[in-house]
């Protein structure tokens, strides 16, 4: 393997070192490539739109399917634009009330459906170790965290096992998110090192 | 006033209760109504990008018209953001679009778009190593705030010592009995707090979700009368 | 105390030096340490491996962008590679406009290396592997797919008709979908549990950054979730198990991080270490 001839990988490589030049401190190319950032991300979300939804869920349907019911929801999602004109701008009011609304409607069965599951596996098949320890820290967690009653006496006394719970699984969750950032730095290094540089396989 | 307040919470309302008495009933007419809903949800969605893109430009072309410091970068967003949208319009997305390949009669529809190579070599790098940052950050906050101060602390670094070591390789070949001292770690202790936690918050959002329905929570509205 | 003054006022821009150098060396000079496969992971491979007859459909869900593409778009890869093995169908789709570029790139990078690496069986888009369009709605969409995957997407990524695609014959909903593998570092995989697992009985796997690993094992423990991917980690683990087989040629994108993920965690530690021990001893010089 040999440094990349391919002009992209250069400027990956370039980008990616533009980035890394505000660990030293902060300068001009770090603010360049951040600000590129965002431009191209924000141009390549309206492209997939264009492309993935326009035209195949509003776009097609419409001219070539002729499937008028489309025009209900078409013209719910343009009075959105009304908030760009002051005195009608309360009308895009209306599809976003429908988007929480229905999205609240289908959210609290199967919400409830879910805490249910969750609540079931909880109950002990079998009496052993794992079981005991998993019932009593579920419980003392939500002791913990139940504010309606003052934290004194054996209300005290489980809040703190519920604590414990919490610091060991807030460790766990720490020692992974080590893990996760170092796993993304490896990620840059391994392009560098091999789609750039050449140097590994 | 029934337009700017009443009407909207009466379509939330509606919507939300019709919904979730939806769930409850078999019938077919139900079902369809269901089906109908979620193709309106697909189709009104759609907007909410388009009015968020619509706020970005608008506050980096008033950042330049006002020359707010830095404003020179505002015109970097600017014209990445329409060059960008301009070739994956023109190009299309994942497949060249046919305006593309007559334009350039050496495209063919395997070919790459213009618009993946913005994003495999411009926004892929650059997302990806700006998050990659985070790990140098957590070695300086490693070093200069994870303190064992407290029983709590203690047990909390303990804890993150054990996973951090026992999820590698090398933690294996140090003792091969940790992979398993982690994974019993995870199942049980861990678990169980993180279910308390999932259960609580679960519960909260049940609890605002009704809200909304009954017009209690109103904030998603915005301000204003 | 002239050492624990030296480094308790170092500069942070020595640790960064370090911490960076206990990655890119170990690239340079590889160990390859062995390393056991953890049940989460093995009980999403033997799934795919035993449990789906060949024909079947793997959906893989890529809600992920690339800022966590490090740790998620391996698996997006291996687990395409090894459902291809077993002449398996594979659908991806995405809830985020930023994941379909991912999962472009996964599909483009599979096929690639699997055509090259098995010349006889070859692969091809459309027909044992495609891109669903992105749609938006997130939960509105999940549900969808529930009632009629064709009808809440129309076309696949690349403007194609589903109807008129030979990788989706026999497809209509969930019920025809063997294993979903929902590869996403954020709530995202709730809304799937909740809304496909949930509602339609969707059988699920997950691949999920190490930061959100430790969180859901309660859909492990409560059987919502037959398997998981937990970062970097698991993505190799996963890469062993499918390198047994021997059919695939991909880089092995996780595997080879390994080593420089030991040395960094060694580092993490000893930073840990250190930082206490500098703290310990000013506290108690303070305290005299």
């Amino acid at each position: 393997m040999a440094i990349a001839t391919n002009f992209w990988i250069w400027i990956a490589a370039l980008l990616t070192l533009a980035i890394y030049s505000f660990l030293y401190k902060d300068n001009p190319f770090y603010k360049f490539a951040e600000y590129l950032l965002v431009g191209i991300s924000i141009g390549y979300g309206v492209s997939v739109y264009w492309h993935n939804t326009i035209i195949t869920k509003v776009y097609n349907p419409l001219v070539y399917d002729k499937n008028f019911l489309v025009l209900i929801p078409l013209l719910l999602g343009l009075l959105m634009f009304s908030r760009f004109f002051k005195n009608v701008s309360y009308l895009s009011r209306i599809p976003i009330a429908f988007v929480v609304g229905a999205g609240t409607g289908l959210s609290v069965p199967s919400s409830f459906e879910f805490l249910f599951k969750q609540v079931y596996a909880t109950m002990p098949l079998k009496l052993d170790f794992g079981s005991l320890i998993i019932v009593v820290g579920v419980i003392s967690t939500l002791v913990y965290f139940f504010f309606s009653l003052e934290h004194k006496g054996f209300v005290g006394r489980v809040s703190r096992v519920g604590i414990t719970f919490i610091m060991v699984a807030f460790g766990a969750a720490f020692g992974y998110t080590i893990m996760a950032r170092v796993s993304l730095f490896i990620g840059r290094i391994q392009f560098l090192l091999s789609d750039w540089l050449g140097i590994i396989k | 006033m029934f337009l700017r307040r009443t009407l909207p919470l009466l379509v939330s309302a509606i919507f939300g209760i019709a919904l979730i008495l939806q769930f409850f009933v078999p019938h077919p007419a139900s079902k369809s109504f269901y089906n109908m809903m979620l193709d309106w949800l697909i189709i009104v969605s759609a907007f909410t990008y388009l009015i968020a893109v619509q706020s970005t430009v608008e506050l980096h072309f008033t950042k330049i018209k006002r020359k707010v410091e830095g404003w020179q970068y505002s015109i970097i967003v600017l014209v990445s953001l329409f060059v960008t949208a301009l070739l994956g319009v023109l190009g299309g997305a994942f497949m060249p679009t046919t305006l593309w390949m007559k334009i350039f009669h050496s495209v063919k529809p395997t070919d790459t778009t213009p618009l993946m190579y913005t994003y495999l070599y411009m926004q892929m790098p650059m997302q990806s190593t700006i998050f990659s940052l985070l790990a140098f950050y957590m070695a300086s906050a490693a070093f200069r705030s994870f303190r064992a101060r407290s029983f709590d602390a203690t047990l909390l670094l303990v804890t993150a010592g054990i996973v951090t070591l026992g999820r590698v390789p090398l933690g294996e070949f140090i003792y091969k009995g940790l992979p398993d001292v982690v994974e019993w770690i995870l199942k049980y202790p861990n678990m169980a707090a993180q279910r308390g936690i999932l259960i609580g918050v679960q519960l909260g959002i049940i609890a605002t979700s009704i809200k909304i329905i009954l017009g209690i929570e109103r904030k998603y509205l915005g301000g204003g009368k | 105390m002239k050492f624990i003054n030296f480094i308790s006022n170092l500069d942070k821009r020595w640790i960064y030096l370090i911490l960076a150098l206990c990655i890119i060396i170990p690239f340079l000079f590889p160990v390859g340490f062995p390393m056991k496969t953890t049940p989460p992971v093995k009980s999403i491979y033997d799934f795919i491996e035993d449990s789906i007859p060949e024909g079947g459909v793997v959906l893989i869900g890529a809600d992920y962008d690339p800022s966590t593409m490090a740790e998620l778009h391996p698996m997006a890869k291996v687990i395409a590679a090894h459902a291809l093995s077993n002449n398996l169908r594979v659908l991806f789709v995405t809830l985020y406009p930023q994941g379909a570029g991912m999962a472009q790139d996964a599909i483009d990078n599979v096929l690639k290396e699997w055509n090259k690496s098995n010349p006889e069986n070859q692969k091809q888009l459309g027909k044992d592997i495609t891109l669903l369009a992105y749609v938006p709605g997130v939960s509105a969409v999940v549900l969808k797919m529930g009632e009629d995957i064709t009808q809440t997407f129309n076309e696949d990524g690349y403007g194609n008709k589903l109807s008129e695609l030979e990788v989706m014959k026999g497809i209509k909903n969930y019920n025809d979908i063997n294993l979903m593998v929902e590869l996403a570092g954020s709530s995202v995989v709730l809304t799937w549990l909740i809304y496909a697992n949930g509602r339609y009985g969707l059988k699920m796997g997950i691949g999920t950054t190490a930061v959100s690993a430790a969180e859901y094992y309660s859909y492990l423990q409560s059987k919502q979730a037959i398997g998981m991917l937990g970062g970097l980690k698991g993505a190799a683990e996963y890469e062993h198990l499918l390198d047994k087989k021997n059919v695939y040629g991909g880089r092995k994108d996780a595997s080879i991080g390994m080593d420089a993920q030991s040395s960094a965690h060694i580092f993490f530690i000893i930073l840990i270490i250190l930082g206490n021990i500098a703290y310990f001893v000013k506290k108690r010089k303070e305290g005299k």
